[in-house]
């Protein structure tokens, strides 16, 4: 019989699915469909929950395992919840020759987290990119859209500030807006 | 047709052909390992690379189409030392365990390697981690021995169009497998075996019972017969170096005997009586579509009625198209038939126990080793089928038995479970249970033999994916006057992307029919994901022809005429589709959940 993932029982947004399943409607004619949904998905849910994978698996009729194979094959996509920020760093060959290793080191030792972790506090996630295509500006961080160019490790806490001082209130607003034409 | 030159020979190739084709038709032989005869190359391996006059790189022979006055090395030193390079760095990451890897003797890599002249590792570095999946009832995956090529894969999505397998991760940390890597139990996994019987290495094979099979020889307690799959005895030579192609049905029937199995049958036999519990079926489903009721018949109705011998099959209906689970014949397969009846009919024959009977089966299939375990296949009141060889377990077991296959002489199969007629002998090509089915059916209804050539239904034999054919009853005998006028309809199809093709050209009304033939593996059991490897086009030709004369030597060859399965419904059965049959040869299916 099939094993029942653990993940999937876990409750799937009804509201942001149907937004998903919307996107997907309107997408219908797009070819290469499913990097496009399983990005919305991302966008909507913050990762990509199990349940999620196997309803676009559903709806696009692509198997589970090739979706899965999509989904770990970039590491722009999550199966694990992440913070509300997510830092991404750049190991592509130009990043890397210029010193995107020791960037991330001192991104490590300032969050005191490993790569695919998530602060405590449930802030930060660090993760590793594989080239952002903006290899003129090596070394390169992500944190969530915004790129940060010729990054220094010195100057990383300077670089994170930014983000922490964000007032938490305002956070927790964003995040309960209910996402655009959900409401019906 | 262009020119080309390869190392030096000048050849007219077809356009369109790649480097790989044209060196082949100019017989000069290049390594491949992702490669798949009829599936668009991948060009991942690398190990094809050859040289082309006027390109920069190496090219791939299996992706790159010829071009006019295309010059091409397939031996220069370059070309020669960048495959050694890529089976180096293969051999470099792959946790092989030759000294006990089942694929020892035909493992693909160590034979280019051997050819290759590669004696020493040249690069040291991590190995990829052994994680082994024995999560399913037939099929084991050894990660550290996979070498990403794909070719699983390409079979997997392409021909069977089933999708458990892709690549997951990246890079070095890439695994081929179910999704996130987990085991195959966890996606719709038929187990159909085709990704064992393409594997180049020892990265998927089959759940071994060799041992169990030992053991049971071994004790003294146990009665243990045997049944051997028609198609064995088409491909079980080519493990002992015959032609593919080569009928050694006497030589196996002695060698079993010498292995010390108590009594030696056919799975033919079941077939036999397949069709005969089958085709009275279609002709009550006929009877009931076309007439309203048939009397006596409480079975289900639908049409087209499918086949129901092949497990892959099965679980294929069961998890992506339960629809059309009514469809399905009620009919176990000839393995399990086999099994209730051994253990029942024979056990009452033989005085033998049945809780101290074990029943081989060795079959051209994996599935066969799923289909077993099933829950609900114990009619007998024990476990049917005990253990299920593959051909090529056999092989082994013959050969560790210190057998000299190739010196024994021709031995016959046992009563009353052994005789067969030609009908049960072609269940074994795509094609051959709906001509085997048609031979019986057309009498029983006509009273007259099926008017064809040599009893053979011509349009669904073969390789093509998909085929039909039909028939318009005439004078049918009195009981059956309702099928005067009436054209059959019959479709075949073989390898499950076929399969749902038709069952979407079935479900569309596109395309109608009355009795649809379905076989897992491309070819039928001839191509199963147990047959010794590799299994190419021509192989399957060669086995499907042998089977045709395997049928046609036979003064016997239709089911119904079979004096065993007479002499079964009068001793034992009493009537196709009665109350005996209702519990040991029919059985039910149930929808599984795809994920």
């Amino acid at each position: 019989m099939v094993r029942q993932n653990t993940q999937c029982a876990e409750e799937v947004d009804q509201v942001k699915l149907s937004e998903l399943d919307r996107f997907i409607d309107d997408s219908r004619d797009v070819k290469g469909l499913l990097i496009p949904a399983l990005q919305r998905a991302q966008e909507l849910f913050g990762y990509l929950p199990d349940a999620v994978i196997r309803h676009i698996s559903g709806r696009l009729d692509i198997p589970f395992s090739e979706v899965a194979g999509v989904v770990t094959f970039y590491s722009f996509f999550s199966t694990v919840p992440r913070g509300e920020h997510v830092i991404r760093v750049c190991l592509g060959t130009a990043c890397y020759v210029r010193g995107g290793q020791e960037v991330l080191t001192a991104l490590r030792h300032e969050l005191g987290i490993e790569v695919g972790q998530t602060t405590e506090d449930r802030r930060f996630s660090l993760e590793i990119g594989r080239c952002f295509g903006a290899c003129g500006l090596a070394p390169v961080v992500m944190v969530d859209d915004d790129v940060h160019q010729r990054v220094k490790p010195a100057r990383i806490r300077e670089l994170l500030a930014s983000y922490r001082e964000e007032a938490h209130g305002a956070q927790e607003l964003e995040a309960d807006l209910v996402p655009e034409g959900a409401a019906e | 047709m262009y020119n080309v030159t390869i190392n030096g020979k000048s050849i007219q190739v077809a356009e369109g052909a790649t480097i790989l084709d044209a060196a082949r038709q100019a017989g000069i032989s290049i390594p491949t390992l992702c490669f798949l005869e009829h599936r668009a190359p991948l060009g991942a391996c690398r190990v094809c690379v050859v040289e082309v006059e006027g390109a920069r790189t190496l090219q791939a022979a299996c992706a790159t189409p010829v071009t006019d006055n295309m010059v091409v090395n397939t031996n220069s030193r370059r070309a020669r030392q960048s495959r050694r390079t890529v089976i180096d760095l293969l051999l470099s990451e792959h946790e092989g365990n030759c000294q006990y890897c089942d694929r020892s003797v035909d493992c693909e890599l160590k034979e280019i390697a051997h050819d290759l002249t590669i004696e020493a590792p040249e690069f040291e570095g991590e190995r990829i981690p052994t994680v082994l999946d024995t999560s399913t009832a037939a099929l084991v995956r050894d990660s550290g021995k996979c070498i990403k090529c794909r070719r699983c894969v390409t079979v997997c999505n392409e021909v069977q169009q089933i999708g458990a397998l892709f690549p997951q991760y990246r890079g070095y940390d890439t695994v081929v497998g179910p999704a996130f890597a987990m085991d195959l139990d966890s996606v719709a996994c038929v187990q159909c075996g085709q990704c064992a019987a393409v594997c180049p290495v020892g990265a998927i094979s089959e759940v071994g019972h060799i041992e169990g099979v030992w053991r049971a020889l071994d004790d003294p307690e146990k009665h243990v017969v045997v049944q051997t799959a028609p198609a064995v005895r088409a491909a079980l030579g080519e493990c002992f170096g015959y032609e593919p192609g080569t009928l050694v049905t006497g030589k196996m029937v002695s060698a079993l005997r010498e292995i010390g199995f108590h009594a030696v049958f056919d799975t033919n036999f079941t077939a036999d009586l397949t069709i005969i519990e089958e085709g009275t079926e279609l002709l009550m489903r006929l009877k009931t579509a076309l007439t309203g009721k048939a009397e006596g018949y409480h079975g289900p109705s639908a049409l087209p009625q499918f086949t129901s011998c092949s497990p892959g099959w099965i679980q294929f209906a069961e998890y992506f198209y339960p629809e059309m689970l009514p469809n399905l014949s009620t009919c176990k397969s000839p393995q399990q038939m086999f099994g209730a009846l051994a253990k029942t009919y024979y056990a009452e024959q033989a005085g033998v126990d049945p809780e101290k009977m074990v029943v081989v089966s060795v079959m051209p299939c994996t599935a066969k080793k799923f289909e077993a375990g099933r829950d609900e296949m114990n009619a007998s009141g024990y476990r049917d089928v005990d253990y299920v060889l593959t051909t090529r377990e056999l092989g082994r077991m013959i050969a560790s038995a210190g057998i000299d296959f190739r010196s024994l002489p021709d031995d016959e199969m046992d009563a009353p479970m052994g005789l067969s007629s030609g009908a049960a002998d072609i269940f074994a090509n795509s094609g051959g249970v709906m001509e085997a089915a048609l031979r019986t059916a057309w009498e029983l209804v006509t009273g007259r033999e099926l008017p064809t050539e040599n009893l053979h239904v011509e349009p669904v034999a073969g390789l093509v994916g998909i085929k039909e054919a039909s028939l318009v009853v005439t004078d049918p005998l009195p009981d059956w006057s309702f099928l005067d006028g009436v054209e059959l309809k019959v479709a075949v199809a073989h390898g499950l992307g076929n399969t749902a093709h038709l069952i979407k050209e079935i479900k569309s009304g596109r395309r109608e029919y009355h009795f649809v033939e379905i076989m897992t593996c491309p070819g039928g059991c001839i191509g199963g994901g147990g047959q010794p490897r590799m299994t190419t086009d021509e192989i399957r030709q060669k086995r499907i022809a042998a089977i045709y004369r395997e049928d046609e030597g036979k003064d016997l060859r239709k089911s119904h005429l079979n004096p065993q399965i007479t002499e079964i419904y009068e001793r034992y059965l009493k009537a196709p589709l009665g109350e005996r049959s209702h519990h040991l040869l029919h059985t039910k299916y149930a929808a599984r959940p795809v994920t």
